[in-house]
C-alpha cells in the first residue's frame, strides 16, 4: 500500500515514550511505573509497623492507620506486584518464544495506560479528603457509604479503570503466545516463563471480569442508590464476598505463577542444567491454575456456609499443595550435581525455596476449616500471606529483575549491591514476618492500629519493626544499584549469564524488531542446543527482508486521560465531566477503528545487530 | 488504490487470510470468554436477589409476556440476518453484507426500543434501580445486556460506513466478522435472560 511510510516516524524524548508500542518500552514504563507504587505500598507498610512498634503508641493513629493498611494492600496488589510482572513478562515473553512483536502492540500500550491513570486516580484519593479505609478486600457493608468514607469511591474506580487495562493485557499476552511463536517452538519447548505467563493470562482472562462485576455493583450502591449489599432493603453481603473471592483467589495464582517462571528459569540457568521435570513443571502450572478456581471459598470459611462446603473446600485447597511441591522438588533436583553459581539472581532464587514452602505449610494449616476458626484475621493469616506474596513474588521479582536486567536495560546491574540488597531484605523480611506468626496463635487480631501494654505481644512486634527497616535497607540498596548501574559506561553482553533460551541470542538490549531473521526452534532450550552442537547463534528459519513494524500513537494514552477524567466526574456526580471524559474515549476509539494503521517498514539494509536506545 | 488490488485478489475466508485477523479472531473468542464470566457473575447476582423485592413490585406483578415475546422475537431473527451477512462475507459480496446488517442493525433498534419502552414502564409503576435488590439486579442484568446492544449497533453502523470507503479487504473481512459473533454473542446472552429472568420471574411463586 502506499501508505506505508519508509522509514520510522522520527519521535523522540518524553513524546517517544507517550506514544510508543514497542513490547520492550512498555516493558520499561511497566516497571518504572509500578517500581514507584511499590516505594509508596513500602512507605505505607514501614508507617504501618512505626504504628504497631510499641503498645498504645500513636505514630498514626487509628484512622490513617485505616487508610494506610487499605492502600498498602491495593497498591501493593494492583499497582505494583502485576504491572512489574507485566514490566518481565513484556520484556521477556516475545523474545523467549522468538516473536517479532506482540500480538496487539497498541493494545499493549493501551494497558498499561489504563493501568497507571487508574493508579493515580487511587492515590490522588490522599489529597481529595482520605484514601479508602475499608480495607483491600472493601468487604460490605463495611464499604457502603454509611460506614466509610468517599476514599472507597477512589477504590471502586481506580480499580476498575486500571482493572480493564490489565484484563487487555491478558488477552494480549495469550494471543500473542498462541499464535506469535516461532517456527519449532511448540508449547512442549517453551521456556517455563512464557508457560508461567500463559497460565497466569489465563487466570486474568476469566479471573478480572468478576472483580469488573464486583466494583460496578459496589459503584451502583455507593453512588446510584443500589440495594446489592444493602441488608435492609433486601441485599445480600455474602454476595460481595463471593464475587470478590471468585477473582481474589486466583489473583494469588496470577501473583505466584509468574515468580514460579522466573525461579525455573534462573535456577536452571544458574545451575547449568536443563530444568528437572520439565513436563511435570508444565502439568504442575496448569494444574495450578485449574485450582486456583476451585478454592475461593476457603477465604470464607467462617461465613455459614457450612460444612459440607467448607470440608469442600478446604480439601481442595490443601490440593493446591501437591503440584506446588512438585514444583519444589523439580528446583531441588535441578540444582542436584549441578554447576551452581551464586549469582544474585540466584540467591533470590536459592532463598525463595524455603521462603515459599514455609508460607505453602502455613497455607495447609489455614485449609483446615476448624482450624481456620482459631486462625481468622489474625496476625497467623498476615504472615502467611506476607511469606508467600513478599517472600515467594517479590523475591521472583528481584531474582527475575537482575537475571533480566541486561537484556532490558543492555548493562548488568552491580553485584555487590545486589548481595547487600539480598542479604539485607532477606534477613528483614524473616524477622518482619516470622514473629508474626506467633503474634497471631497469641490473638493479635489483623487491622487492629494498637493493642495493650504486657499483653506478650511487645516483643514480637518490635522485632517485626525492626524485620521492616531490614527490608526498607534492602529496598533502598536497589534503588542505588539501579542508579550505580545507569552511570557506569559497561554495557553488557548478549549472553552476560551462558544463557539457555532464546532472548540471549539477540543483542541488550534487542533492536526494536527483536530478531533480524525469526530462529528456528530444535528443542528445548533452543539456543542452549545450538550452543552445544557449536553453531554460532540461531538457524534462521526466513530469509533476510523488510520487517514491517507498527506505528506509534498518542490514542492509548488519550483514551485513558478520558476514562480518568470521566471516573472523576462519577465520583462527585457530575455528569458534565462524565459526558466529556467519556466522549474523548470514544472519539479515541473511532479514531483508532476508521483510520486504519499502514504501520512503516525497516528496509532490509537498515536491519544491523545494533540495541534499541533504552 | 489499494482497495481494488485487494478486491481482485481477495482469498477464501479473507477474516483469517492475515496473521493480524487471526489474531484479532483468536483475540475475540478469547474476550468473549472474559464476556461470559462477566454475564455469569450477574446471572448469579440476580439469582440471589430476584425474590428480595423490599415491599417494591415481584417480578410476576410486572413482566408481560407479549412484549417481551416480541423483543426475544426481533433480536433471535436479527441474529439470523447477521449469519447470512457473514454467509455473504464469504462469497465476498460487499452489497449483500451492508444488506444483511442494515436489517440486523433495524432489528437491533426495534429490540431496544422496546426495552426501553419496558424500563420506562416498570419505573412508572414503582420498581426503580433503587426501589429493593430485585430492582438493582434487574437493572444491572438486563441493562448491561441493552448497553451492549446499543454498543453493537453504533460498532456495526460505524463498520458499514467505512466499508463504503474501504471496501472488502483483508483488514475490513475480519471486523465485520468479529461484529457478527459478537452481535450473536449477545443474542446467547439473551436466550438466558429470556428464560432466567423472565421466564422464571413470569411463574409461581418464590423459587429457592
Amino acid at each position: 500500500m502506499s501508505a506505508h511510510a519508509s522509514h520510522a516516524p522520527k519521535r523522540s524524548g518524553l513524546w517517544d515514550w507517550l506514544t510508543t508500542v514497542d513490547h520492550k518500552k512498555i516493558a520499561i514504563l511497566y516497571l518504572i511505573a509500578g517500581g514507584i507504587f511499590f516505594l509508596a505500598g513500602g512507605f505505607e507498610a514501614l508507617l504501618i509497623r512505626l504504628q504497631l512498634m510499641y503498645p498504645e503508641s500513636s505514630v498514626v493513629g487509628a484512622k490513617t492507620f485505616n487508610e494506610l493498611i487499605t492502600m498498602h494492600g491495593t497498591t501493593m496488589i494492583f499497582l505494583a506486584a502485576m504491572p512489574i510482572i507485566f514490566a518481565l513478562m513484556n520484556a521477556v515473553v516475545p523474545l523467549q518464544i522468538g516473536a517479532r512483536d506482540v500480538a496487539f502492540p497498541f493494545v499493549n500500550s493501551l494497558g498499561f495506560w489504563l493501568f497507571f491513570f487508574g493508579g493515580v486516580l487511587l492515590n490522588t484519593s490522599w489529597f481529595l479528603g482520605g484514601a479508602p479505609d475499608a480495607g483491600w478486600t472493601s468487604y460490605t457493608t463495611l464499604a457502603l457509604n454509611q460506614f466509610s468514607g468517599h476514599g472507597v469511591d477512589f477504590y471502586v474506580l481506580g480499580l476498575q479503570i486500571a482493572g480493564l487495562g490489565t484484563l487487555i493485557g491478558g488477552i494480549n499476552f495469550l494471543v500473542t503466545i498462541i499464535n506469535m511463536r516461532a517456527p519449532g517452538m511448540t508449547f512442549m519447548r517453551m521456556p517455563m516463563f512464557t508457560w508461567a505467563s500463559f497460565v497466569t493470562s489465563g487466570l486474568i482472562l476469566f479471573a478480572f471480569p468478576a472483580i469488573t462485576v464486583g466494583l460496578v455493583l459496589l459503584m451502583f450502591d455507593r453512588l446510584f442508590g443500589g440495594n446489592f449489599f444493602n441488608p435492609d432493603a433486601g441485599g445480600n453481603v455474602v454476595i460481595w464476598e463471593h464475587i470478590f473471592w471468585i477473582f481474589g483467589h486466583p489473583e494469588v495464582y496470577i501473583l505466584i505463577l509468574p515468580a514460579f517462571g522466573v525461579i525455573s528459569e534462573v535456577i536452571s540457568t544458574f545451575a547449568r542444567k536443563r530444568l528437572f521435570g520439565y513436563s511435570s513443571m508444565v502439568f504442575a502450572t496448569a494444574l495450578i491454575g485449574f485450582l486456583g478456581f476451585m478454592v475461593w471459598a476457603h477465604h470464607m470459611f467462617t461465613t455459614g456456609l457450612g460444612a459440607i462446603a467448607n470440608t469442600l473446600f478446604g480439601l481442595a485447597t490443601m490440593l493446591i499443595a501437591v503440584p506446588t511441591g512438585i514444583k519444589i522438588f523439580n528446583w531441588l533436583l535441578t540444582m542436584w550435581g549441578g554447576q551452581i553459581r551464586f549469582t544474585t539472581a540466584n540467591l533470590w532464587a536459592v532463598g525463595f525455596i524455603p521462603t515459599f514452602t514455609i508460607g505453602g505449610m502455613t497455607g495447609v494449616m489455614l485449609a483446615i476449616p476448624p482450624a481456620d476458626y482459631q486462625y481468622h484475621d489474625s496476625y497467623f493469616v498476615v504472615a502467611h500471606f506476607h511469606y508467600v506474596i513478599v517472600g515467594g513474588l517479590v523475591f521472583g521479582l528481584f531474582s527475575g529483575l537482575y537475571y533480566w536486567w541486561p537484556k532490558m536495560f543492555g548493562k548488568l546491574l552491580n553485584e555487590t549491591l545486589g548481595k547487600w540488597n539480598f542479604w539485607t531484605f532477606f534477613i528483614g523480611f524473616h524477622l518482619t514476618f516470622f514473629p508474626q506468626h506467633f503474634l497471631g496463635l497469641m490473638g493479635m487480631p489483623r487491622r487492629v492500629f494498637t493493642y495493650l501494654k504486657d499483653q506478650n505481644l511487645d516483643l514480637g512486634n518490635f522485632i517485626s519493626t525492626i524485620g521492616a527497616f531490614g527490608m526498607t535497607i534492602g529496598t533502598i540498596l536497589f534503588v542505588v544499584n539501579i542508579f550505580v548501574t545507569a552511570a557506569s559506561s559497561k554495557r553488557a553482553p548478549a549472553d552476560p549469564w551462558d544463557g539457555r533460551s532464546l532472548e540471549w541470542a539477540i543483542p541488550s538490549p534487542p533492536p526494536e524488531y527483536n530478531f533480524a531473521q525469526t530462529p528456528l526452534v530444535r528443542g528445548l532450550d533452543a539456543f542452549w542446543i545450538e550452543k552445544v552442537a557449536g553453531n554460532k547463534g540461531m538457524t534462521p528459519a526466513e530469509p533476510l527482508g523488510d520487517i514491517h513494524m507498527p506505528s506509534p500513537s498518542f490514542l492509548p494514552f488519550l483514551m485513558s486521560v478520558g476514562l480518568f477524567i470521566a471516573g472523576y466526574g462519577f465520583m462527585y456526580h457530575n455528569y458534565v465531566v462524565v459526558v466529556i471524559g467519556l466522549l474523548v474515549t470514544f472519539a479515541c476509539m473511532f479514531t483508532r477503528s476508521v483510520k486504519d494503521d499502514p504501520g512503516y517498514h525497516i528496509h532490509e539494509d537498515e536491519i544491523e545487530e545494533k540495541g534499541v536506545k533504552a | 488504490m489499494a482497495t481494488h488490488h485487494a478486491n481482485a485478489v481477495l482469498p477464501d475466508e479473507p477474516e483469517k487470510a492475515t496473521l493480524e485477523g487471526k489474531n484479532k479472531l483468536l483475540g475475540f473468542w478469547l474476550f468473549l470468554g472474559g464476556e461470559t464470566v462477566l454475564f455469569g457473575s450477574l446471572f448469579a447476582t440476580f439469582i440471589a436477589l430476584r425474590d428480595q423485592t423490599n415491599g417494591g413490585p415481584t417480578s410476576q406483578q410486572l413482566f408481560d409476556m407479549p412484549l417481551v415475546a416480541a423483543a426475544t422475537l426481533l433480536l433471535l431473527t436479527s441474529s439470523m440476518t447477521a449469519v447470512m451477512a457473514t454467509l455473504a462475507l464469504h462469497k465476498k459480496n460487499l452489497k449483500q453484507i451492508q444488506v444483511w446488517l442494515t436489517i440486523t442493525v433495524l432489528l437491533g433498534l426495534g429490540f431496544l426500543g422496546l426495552e426501553i419502552y419496558e424500563f420506562m414502564h416498570y419505573v412508572h409503576e414503582g420498581h426503580k434501580i433503587s426501589t429493593s435488590a430485585f430492582g438493582s439486579s434487574f437493572y444491572t442484568l438486563v441493562g448491561f445486556h441493552g448497553g451492549h446492544v446499543a454498543f453493537g449497533i453504533l460498532w456495526i453502523v460505524l463498520l458499514q460506513l467505512s466499508a463504503t470507503k474501504k471496501g472488502l479487504t483483508v483488514v475490513t473481512a475480519p471486523k465485520f466478522y468479529l461484529a457478527s459473533l459478537y452481535w450473536h454473542f449477545i443474542d446467547v446472552v439473551w436466550v438466558f435472560i429470556f428464560t432466567v429472568v423472565y421466564l422464571m420471574g413470569m411463574i409461581g411463586g418464590k423459587v429457592g
